[in-house]
């Protein structure tokens, strides 16, 4: 092609030389793109797919199962039970109200509840589970299952509540969960999250909450791959939790299940103990309350009930309910004073009714008195006067510092956040507490377990264990195996009480029970080898007046029941090589031979004879032992 | 098609001019657009639906047009690039109306099943235009400075139009291109001094009368220009993209997650991933080998289409030709360095990959036009000079 005119040659170079000048331009930016892709990519790469990965994967708790709880013999106190639910993904359902009204057919899903779950729905985004209604009977969850196609968006799920297979029995020990509060929460530290899951549940109560740590367990880790909603896609990775400790109590159940029901309407607690390793056989507080009623959720009438319910049936009576020990402190008082050297086995004591301390005058149980008293007819008769004196020859702080080696106003070692102190007072404590100086009639009223000093049924059981050892520092406890591996006991440490003075606190004891004149002797064991020794007490509630007493005192039964004297009985048996130890208190029974003595002879007649208790174990004539109901029948499908 | 053969000169055949065609860079087109492809695929989660069968008969469609483009005589298209521009121009001031009486920034037209952008269409028209003003001039006129009124009102025309719309990329883009146009046509250096002085100087005045008493601009629009040039500014809006824009393509590493595996996009914490931060996916999938790779595809077609526009033996052919490929930097250049955190969230699409009708449509009318060049490249036109 010919040039057509000058110029065209000259801006075609020119052309040429400029777009060489663009294309290094443009080559130069690139290079700069290309750079900044090696910055991104390679120097900063970690950086951002370590942000990636955050902002993606979330990682997510896994509730650990928690550890059930059985009894000494492997009965299940405590289970994990499957609990049937159904919830609602509001992105798989078609007609909301239609869905749910289908759903009503099945379980029963009154119209409010209805309408107050369709704003819940609404609410919660989309691809989240509403749970629709949980704890349904098997029957309802298969038939929700069957009908599957009609229910778009309703999914069956699994979950798991705690079940506490006998309820009102083992109650109290066993306590009960419940979802952690926000303080729960809080003082968890590390564990504060899993507790924030929906199926955890924490210990309120009882071995529950104090073994919480251990039965727990602990929380295993999936990380799931979410959307920028947060909706899940894919698990990349579960690590299951390790599941919380099996623990086996000291209890027998049905040694547990005769003292509760041999309680019957009473008001009051039963504790059995080994005396050599302070297993906790049993620990009875009546009336109960059935635990799974907390997981469950109580109705407002059943709460209000058990709350204000007189005779209490909230607290574990064996352990927080303090009363005077009344007699059956009598033992450590005889103890005190041998120990002491001040008096001997054989002392005596004239008891005219009454004795006169300055201007008061300390009475007897019994009008007229007792006539002269050694300390095996002292302890056999109970006699107030004997106590009496010989309290005052030791003296309040010394006798204290005895009744403590005993358990007396010493924390037992238990482990249940609810076990009271109780009080031993002495000198330091009157003074501290009041302010004043111990008046020496005081040290009477110590004496016979009356006046200031409290003590839990517990505790009397604790000290009934050691005097039947022959003296050594037992420990109740309720634990005994975690994960099915046996703990140790604790070893014994001795009180530095001479045996001899201890076997004539026994002697004592089993005159109570085995010799005619003995104020237990219509509740004795008529078998050789298997006869329990005790002591009854009975500790008054009202204070009875000078002038009540020229009128002449009104009898028990006679006083509104809130007045009443509490019934105590503390025993061991068998006489001769003592292995249980057990104490009764019934709340305003009356006396403690009467009310109380029986029923120490009941539970410790079923404890020797599990399976059926023989013929002619009480004599003729006594009340006729106490057959417990047979409910073994219950079958639950527990996990 | 008849008044194409009413021209003086009679062209090559059809077959000869297939023959001529530049197939290299044709292929080259194809390989981009099935990357495309591949990743519309990718981001529908290995689906074709709803984005990769779309692209691909677009695609399919668009590529038909640029090759009859590509077939009609370049002088055809000289004849008829100012009527293109002033339909383009009109259609720009068509939006501006409808948008100020319908809803909001409105950009586009709908012509029956298409919607038409008509500044898309006026990055090609103003280059046609700009072309044929080039070409005609007297090319001992070129360094005078009253011949640069015209085109620079050219530029100034639909880029001010566009800004109002608003949309400042695709304003600075026109501009650029119109510019890099002038620059090749041979005009003075001088002026291109001038004008960088002039806006580094205008530049200047808007920043330092910030906060003064001679302020230019209001304060509401100074916060405005701080979150357009610095996103992360404003965590919620664009600063949101362009951080997960870069998490996504950083944590792509060397050689990625692999094809159909980026979590992030995956996962919609990527914004707009199968349209302006396609290739965000496509670093997050292939890690700086699938970038590099696709960054060096776009360099190889910028270099067989300037290398091209260089053997043209006629002003407006060159012109043509180097201005679509200079359209074609300007989009993938400022589409990376805006998913890459480098340049301010514009809407800029990935050239023939990212998802979308017009601006495939408009790319590869360009194409066409540079092809027709290239296939007419030694075409003679009636006259030169004639203006001015």
């Amino acid at each position: 092609m010919a040039m057509r005119r000058p110029g065209t040659e000259h801006d075609r170079s020119v052309f040429s030389r400029r777009s060489l000048v663009l294309f290094g331009a443009q080559g130069a930016l690139a290079a700069g793109l290309g750079a900044r892709m090696y910055q991104l990519q390679i120097v900063e790469g970690e950086h951002y797919a370590a942000r990636a990965e955050r902002s993606r994967i979330r990682p997510s708790l896994l509730a650990p199962v928690r550890g059930q709880i059985l009894s000494r013999d492997g009965k299940p106190l405590a289970v994990n039970r499957h609990n049937y639910r159904v919830v609602l993904y509001r992105e798989n359902t078609g007609d909301l109200t239609q869905t749910l009204e289908r759903l009503s057919e099945i379980i029963p899903l009154p119209p409010l509840r209805r309408e107050a779950l369709i704003e819940e729905i609404t609410r919660t985004r989309a691809f989240l589970p509403v749970l629709l209604a949980e704890n349904l009977k098997w029957e309802e969850f298969a038939e929700v299952n069957a009908n599957a196609p009609a229910l778009a968006g309703i999914a069956p799920e699994l979950g798991l509540t705690r079940h506490y297979p006998e309820g009102d029995y083992t109650g109290h020990i066993v306590g009960y969960v419940a979802a952690a509060s926000e303080r729960d929460i809080q003082r968890a530290g590390a564990d504060g999250p899993v507790l924030k899951l929906p199926d955890m549940r924490i210990g309120k109560s009882g071995v529950e909450r104090v073994e919480e740590l251990a039965l727990r367990g602990k929380a295993g880790l999936s990380r799931i791959e979410k959307d920028v909603h947060g909706r899940p896609m894919r698990e990349l990775e579960r690590r299951e939790g390790t599941p919380g400790e099996e623990l086996t109590l000291t209890l027998d159940l049905a040694l547990q299940k005769y003292a509760m029901q041999r309680m019957g309407t009473e008001s009051g607690a039963v504790v059995v103990m080994d005396v050599y390793d302070g297993d906790v056989l049993a620990m009875a507080s009546t009336p109960g309350f059935d635990p799974n009623g907390f997981v469950l959720g109580w109705s407002q009438k059943e709460w209000v009930a058990l709350r204000d319910d007189e005779k209490r049936p909230l607290n574990n009576k064996a352990v927080s309910g303090l009363y005077p020990p009344g007699s059956t402190f009598k033992m450590v008082v005889a103890l005190a004073a041998m120990d002491a050297g001040l008096v001997g086995p054989g002392h005596s004591v004239y008891c005219g009714g009454h004795i006169e301390l300055g201007s008061h005058r300390f009475h007897c149980w019994k009008r007229g008195g007792h006539g002269t008293m050694n300390l095996h007819d002292g302890l056999k008769k109970s006699c107030d006067i004997y106590f009496y004196d010989i309290a005052k020859r030791i003296g309040i702080d010394r006798l204290a510092e005895v009744a403590r080696k005993f358990g007396i106003g010493v924390l037992p070692e238990i482990g249940l956040v609810d076990a009271k102190t109780g009080l031993m007072p002495d000198k330091a404590w009157k003074r501290a507490r009041k302010n004043e100086p111990w008046h020496p009639g005081e040290t009477l009223h110590a004496g016979i377990g009356q006046g200031y000093m409290l003590g839990s049924p517990l505790q009397l059981a604790v000290m009934a264990s050691r005097i039947a050892n022959g003296g050594y520092q037992v420990h109740p406890r309720l634990v005994r195996a975690r994960d099915g591996e046996r703990i140790k006991a604790r070893s014994l440490r001795g009180t530095g009480i001479d045996k001899q003075y201890v076997d004539a606190v026994h002697r004592g004891m089993y005159g109570v029970v085995n010799e005619l004149g003995g104020t237990a002797y219509k509740s004795r064991i008529a078998l050789p080898g298997h006869e329990m020794c005790g002591k009854t007490g009975t500790a008054q509630v009202r204070r009875i007046t000078t002038s009540e007493r020229a009128t002449g005192v009104l009898k028990n039964n006679e006083l509104p029941w809130k007045l009443r004297d509490h019934a105590l009985f503390v025993a061991f048996a068998p006489a001769d090589d003592p292995r249980y130890a057990i104490s009764v208190v019934v709340e305003h029974g009356g006396g403690g031979s009467t009310v109380a003595a029986p029923i120490a002879r009941d539970v410790l007649l079923k404890l020797q004879f599990p399976k059926e208790i023989p013929e002619g174990a009480v004599p003729q004539g006594a009340d006729p032992v106490f057959v417990a109901k047979n409910d073994d029948d219950d079958e639950n499908e527990d996990v | 098609m008849a008044s194409l053969q009413n021209h003086a000169t009679a062209g090559p055949t059809l077959p000869q001019k297939l023959l001529r065609l530049n197939w290299p860079l044709v292929v080259l087109i194809v390989l981009v657009a099935g990357i495309g492809f591949a990743m519309q695929y990718s981001v529908a989660d290995g689906n074709v639906d709803p984005w990769a069968r779309k692209q691909m008969i677009r695609f399919a469609v668009s590529f038909v047009g640029m090759l009859v483009v590509a077939m009609i005589d370049i002088r055809f298209w000289r004849g008829t690039a100012y009527a293109f521009y002033g339909l383009s121009l009109a259609l720009l001031v068509g939006v501006e109306v409808a948008g100020s009486v319908g809803m909001g920034a409105q950009r586009w037209i709908n012509i029956g099943p298409i919607r038409l952008q008509p500044s898309e269409l006026m990055k090609i028209a103003l280059v046609v235009a700009l072309a044929r003003y080039f070409h005609d001039i007297n090319p001992r006129r070129v360094r005078h400075v009253l011949t640069l009124i015209p085109p620079l009102l050219m530029i100034a025309m639909p880029a001010a139009l566009v800004v109002k719309q608003p949309d400042l990329g695709t304003a600075v883009l026109l501009s650029a291109g119109g510019i890099v146009i002038m620059f090749l046509a041979g005009v003075s250096l001088w002026f291109f001094a001038a004008l960088v002085a002039g806006t580094g100087g205008l530049v200047y005045a808007v920043f330092a009368s910030k906060g003064q008493d001679w302020a230019l601009l209001k304060p509401y629009q100074y916060d405005r220009i701080a979150v357009f040039l610095n996103p992360e500014l404003d965590p919620r809006g664009a600063g949101y993209h362009i951080t997960q824009s870069k998490i996504a393509f950083g944590s792509g590493g060397t050689t990625g997650e692999g094809y159909l595996n980026g979590p992030q996009s995956r996962l919609d914490f990527l914004p707009e991933k199968h349209t302006d931060f396609i290739f965000t996916v496509l670093g997050e999938e292939f890690g700086l080998v699938g970038s590099l790779v696709l960054l060096g595809l776009y360099m190889v077609v910028l270099l067989f289409g300037l290398m091209t526009a260089i053997r043209i033996r006629h002003l407006f052919g060159r012109l043509v030709a180097a201005g679509v490929c200079m359209t074609f930097f300007a989009y993938f250049a400022i589409n990376m360095a805006m998913v890459m955190g480098l340049a301010p969230v514009v809407g800029v699409p990935l050239p023939l990959v990212s998802y979308g009708g017009t601006s495939m449509l408009v790319l590869l009318f360009g194409f066409g036009l540079l092809l027709s060049a290239q296939v007419h490249g030694r075409v003679t036109f009636p006259r030169r000079g004639t203006v001015l």
